[in-house]
């Protein structure tokens, strides 16, 4: 496409005003409609691009195809329930659309006017529940960040103007100096999204106060958490917010270069960002003297190889300089000596989506928005045993119990919570007693669990804590890169008692020096993956210490997911069908027709498939 | 500039590290990965202290001094720590002392006995061959501690590249090349590694089983190979009058470095082939003569010749085993004495 410069801020409220007046979101006139197809990777996954192909289809051949436009939008959140689309004008929200739903789908809703009730949202008591607006998952969430996902054309640059988009670079070079918008960002009261959540000002401060003639911007995309996909989604959604919040930083900082580190398993975030960066740089908007000020910066993409560990900002700017990827010991800090021995600033997706906000809408807006230590909104990324598992913005200080139950939906199958576990490996949980409290960084964190990227997933009585912990701990075993003794050796032995405890085979002992492990990984790791590496185990231990003894002493573990401790018997209510014997995959069961079976325990695997073949409740798990 | 440490007052130099201005000092802090030549890395953790306004602990090789800094170097969680660390570096490997070719001379153990450790509280891994494919080192994984001296000493001091980390987390292990046995490397043998490393994972071959480091005398002496002079230790078994090893002055310009030819081609001293007198061939035999005769006939010899066919027939060629100050003496002879410009030397290119 061809894309014409835009040299001064009125060429930018031209364009702004011109694509606002055909925004898709809208319909694109009177006549025209508009149907916003989800196109983030999780609808892809579940089959956007097949009901993409049978919507146009039914279209051309139900004679709307002049009238109705197909567009495909960033994601709107509810990722489990993809393929998930909006009709432009009345805002309908329609998921899990098969290629099947196609032909209805345009002769109902888009000929008849006719809502396709089966498709919509169900609220209580299965109540069809179409509009996008009336829908509670989407009500109650505040978004800033995702503030264009589901709405824009991810790729289109006059649809990021149209809403707003660059009016907070523009502002900043034309009528703010660089102290004046890290001001901006004082105000605004940000902090780190990347998990540890530092202030954002003082970082970009202590960057700035570095003298050095060159500095860099650094993008923090390398999102490894397991169950965490929000800066995916940005970058999916709505790239340009990115390459808007570093062009505000590397003015802020003083920078005229910077790099974004996406990890090379999201390809479809690089080829958009890839996009958005090189239609940014043919208007104008990066590359030198932007909007006609003296100000000039680039961005250029690095792609990760899919270590964990390159998450770390001093492991991520080894892995920009093409070196092993292992942190660096701090001091000195990246702010003094980074990426090639420069001062650089390193900030994550999420905190810089929220820049260009922030400077058009001013710090104090920002900060009417969360607690008194922490302000704004975050993204988190909700998963395990919940009704609607997807991506959800809410203001900070927001609680569990909210997201959960209202926004979330509660839990599948109208189980009972018992922990959510925040923050991915490095976090911990956080059991039922504190479904009230506020998600906040300092609450987060007495209670033994972290903000981190916003990983958050929910468990009920199905979870055994101590495997949990195990889960996470081989995760972090496995991803340590090695440089230091007490991460590469301690986690794995850390795992090894865990497994032990699992196995039922562990004695009190081997928790004691559980602990002992714990808490020298977690003093003397030489980077934040070691140093919280533990926390898993700590929280678990701190809230559900009961289940550790359980395993211990009395063998056993009361979510019977502990394979070892585990046994499959078969009661009464067999009555010799010999289903469970011919599913049985080690021949553990025997009985003769008609008669009860018996599985013999020295034979079985405890994988469960009797269990799940039995269709006369005949087989028991204790 | 003034530091706190323990309680008592110091004067450092800025910029030292906590762990160069204790050591200048005298003030013990237990390190593994640390060394003066390759610097702090903070790889080992042993050497974590408290500071106090800084978050955590950290490690006394990595952060500097700074104006009225509190330091603490021992407390009971600090020990704690160390012990926990140094306990997973034990079980991690076989560190046989018994059979070591580097007890008494391994900085692991001197920290292990120093935190009272006597044996690894987790259970040790499978045990793997040595490496003994090259001719002068021997390479035992299971007592390397992945410190990353010898890949810092290949890669910066001598600059050959062959070392480096292969693999990631537990499974991280020094790799010649692309994880090659180290006789089909490109490795030179100029044994730097050895050198540096603080536990007997790279041993000198040849001085396998000929001596313990506590029963040879340490005799330091001028590399004689070339005119670099570089500084050497001779590990000298004296009932045997032998040379067991050899090992660089690290104190001297060559900080400890020496090429393949220094560190192992100790040999010659010994050899029987050596000529240990001066001999003059008489009647087709060569015969031991003094040293005032071999002269004399030499010189006398040279003048006959010269007088007779003109000083261009002479001609005299240095050598790179011995000093400047020798090799200045032949051509001044040659040019001054003799008169002709014949002068040439082995490492005249």
């Amino acid at each position: 496409m061809n894309i014409e410069r835009i040299a001064s801020i009125s060429t930018l409220e031209n364009i702004r005003d011109k694509a606002r007046a055909s925004s898709p979101e809208n319909g694109k006139s009177e006549e025209q409609e508009a149907v916003l197809l989800c196109a983030g990777g999780g609808c892809i996954a579940s089959g956007a691009y097949a009901f993409k192909e049978a919507l146009q289809s039914a279209l051309n051949s139900q004679g709307l195809a002049d009238k109705v436009t197909i567009i495909e939008t960033g994601c709107l959140g509810p990722c489990a329930q993809g393929p998930v689309c909006v009709i432009g004008r009345d805002k309908t929200y329609y998921q899990g659309l098969q290629p099947t739903d196609a032909e209805e789908l345009v002769s109902s809703h888009l000929k008849g006017n006719q809502i396709v009730e089966r498709l919509t949202w169900k609220g209580e008591g299965e109540k069809p529940v179409p509009v996008l607006a009336d829908i509670e998952f989407f009500k109650r969430q505040t978004k800033i960040v995702l503030r264009n996902c589901g709405r824009i054309v991810p790729t289109s640059l006059q649809d990021y103007i149209a809403h707003d988009g660059y009016a907070g670079l523009a502002k900043a070079l034309t009528s703010m100096t660089p102290e004046q918008v890290i001001d901006e960002v004082r105000i605004s009261g940000l902090r780190g999204r990347g998990g540890a959540g530092f202030p954002t000002h003082i970082k970009w401060t202590f960057t700035r106060n570095s003298e050095d003639p060159q500095k860099y911007i650094l993008c923090n995309a390398d999102e490894g958490d397991p169950g965490a996909y929000m800066d995916r989604s940005v970058l999916e959604g709505d790239p340009h917010s990115i390459v808007e919040g570093m062009a505000l930083g590397a003015y802020a900082i003083g920078s005229s270069k910077g790099y974004v580190y996406v990890r090379a398993e999201y390809p479809l975030a690089i080829e958009r960002l890839q996009i958005a960066i090189d239609a940014a740089r043919q208007a104008g908007l990066l590359g030198k003297r932007i909007l006609d000020t003296d100000f000039c910066f680039d961005v250029e993409i690095r792609m990760g190889s899919g270590a964990f560990v390159c998450g770390e900002e001093t492991a991520l700017i080894n892995s920009i300089e093409g070196k092993r990827g292992e942190p660096r010991p701090r001091p000195p800090f990246p702010a003094v000596k980074g990426l090639w021995q420069k001062p650089s600033c390193l900030n994550n997706v999420e905190t810089f989506a929220n820049i260009p906000a922030i400077i058009h809408r001013g710090g104090a807006w920002y900060a009417g928005m969360g607690t008194e230590k922490s302000k704004g909104t975050k993204v988190f990324a909700l998963a395990g045993a919940i009704n609607v598992s997807g991506l959800v913005e809410v203001p900070i200080g927001a609680k569990l119990r909210e997201i959960i139950y209202d926004i979330g939906g509660g839990i599948k199958g109208g189980g009972v919570f018992k922990a959510a576990q925040m923050g991915g490996p490095s976090g911990g949980c956080i059991p039922a007693a504190h479904l009230d409290v506020g998600l906040d960084y300092e609450t987060l964190q007495s209670l033994g669990a972290i903000m981190g990227s916003g990983g958050m997933i929910v468990m009920d009585e199905h979870s055994c804590m101590v495997d949990v912990a195990r889960f996470f701990l081989e995760f972090t075993q496995d991803e340590s890169c090695g440089k230091c003794v007490p991460c590469r050796e301690g986690t794995k032995r850390m795992q090894a008692i865990l497994t032990k405890i699992c196995a039922g085979e562990a004695s009190m002992e081997d928790l004691d020096l559980l602990e002992d492990l714990a808490s020298t990984v977690k003093s003397t790791s030489l980077c934040g993956l070691g140093q919280t590496a533990p926390n898993p185990v700590l929280s678990t231990l701190m809230h559900f210490r009961d289940e550790y003894v359980e395993h211990i002493t009395d063998r056993k573990c009361r979510a019977h997911v502990c394979p070892a401790l585990v046994q499959f018997n078969i009661n009464d209510n067999c009555t010799g069908c010999t289903l469970c014997a011919r599913r049985c995959p080690v021949q553990a069961i025997s009985g003769e027709k008609k008669e009860k079976h018996v599985i013999d325990q020295s034979l079985c695997i405890k994988c469960g498939a009797c269990l799940l073949a039995c269709k006369f409740e005949a087989v028991d798990k204790q | 500039m003034n530091i706190e440490l323990n309680g008592k007052i110091y004067e450092v130099e800025p910029g030292q590290t906590i762990l160069e201005a204790a050591r200048s000092h005298g003030v013990y802090i237990p390190t593994l990965c640390y060394h003066a030549k390759t610097g702090g890395v903070g790889k080992c953790r042993v050497c974590v202290v408290e500071v106090e306004g800084m978050r955590g602990i950290v490690t006394a090789c990595t952060v500097q001094v700074g104006e009225d800094m509190k330091i603490v170097t021992e407390s009971p969680s600090l020990r704690k720590h160390r012990k926990m660390v140094v306990d997973l570096l034990l079980s991690a490997g076989h560190h046989d002392c018994l059979s070591c070719a580097q007890c008494g001379n391994c900085e692991l153990q001197d920290v292990a006995y120093s935190l009272g450790l006597t044996h690894p509280s987790f259970p040790q891994p499978e045990r793997k061959p040595e490496d003994l494919s090259s001719e002068f080192l021997v390479f035992d994984e299971t007592k390397c501690i992945q410190c990353g001296r010898c890949i810092q000493g290949d890669n910066c001091t001598v600059i050959n590249d062959t070392l480096g980390f292969a693999y990631r987390g537990a499974d991280t292990k020094v790799s010649f090349d692309h994880d090659l046995p180290i006789g089909s490397s490109s490795c030179v043998q100029c044994g730097e590694c050895v050198q540096l490393c603080p536990t007997g994972a790279l041993t000198d071959k040849k001085a396998r089983g000929l001596g313990r480091n506590w029963e040879l005398e340490k005799v330091n002496t001028t590399c004689p190979y070339c005119g670099v002079g570089c500084q050497m230790t001779l590990h000298v078994d004296r009932k045997q009058n032998r040379i067991v090893r050899v090992t660089g002055r690290e104190d001297a310009f060559n900080e400890g470095m020496l090429c393949v030819k220094g560190r192992y081609g100790y040999d010659f001293p010994s050899s029987p082939k050596r000529l240990t007198h001066p001999m003059i061939r008489k009647n087709g035999v060569l015969e031991q003569v003094s040293w005032e005769e071999a002269l004399d006939y030499t010189a006398t010899r040279i003048k006959e010749i010269v007088d007779r066919d003109g000083p261009d027939v002479f001609s005299a060629f240095g050598s790179g085993r011995i000093t400047n100050e020798n090799n200045y003496a032949i051509q001044k002879f040659t040019r001054a004495v003799i008169g002709t410009n014949n002068v040439d030397h082995c490492a005249r290119t």
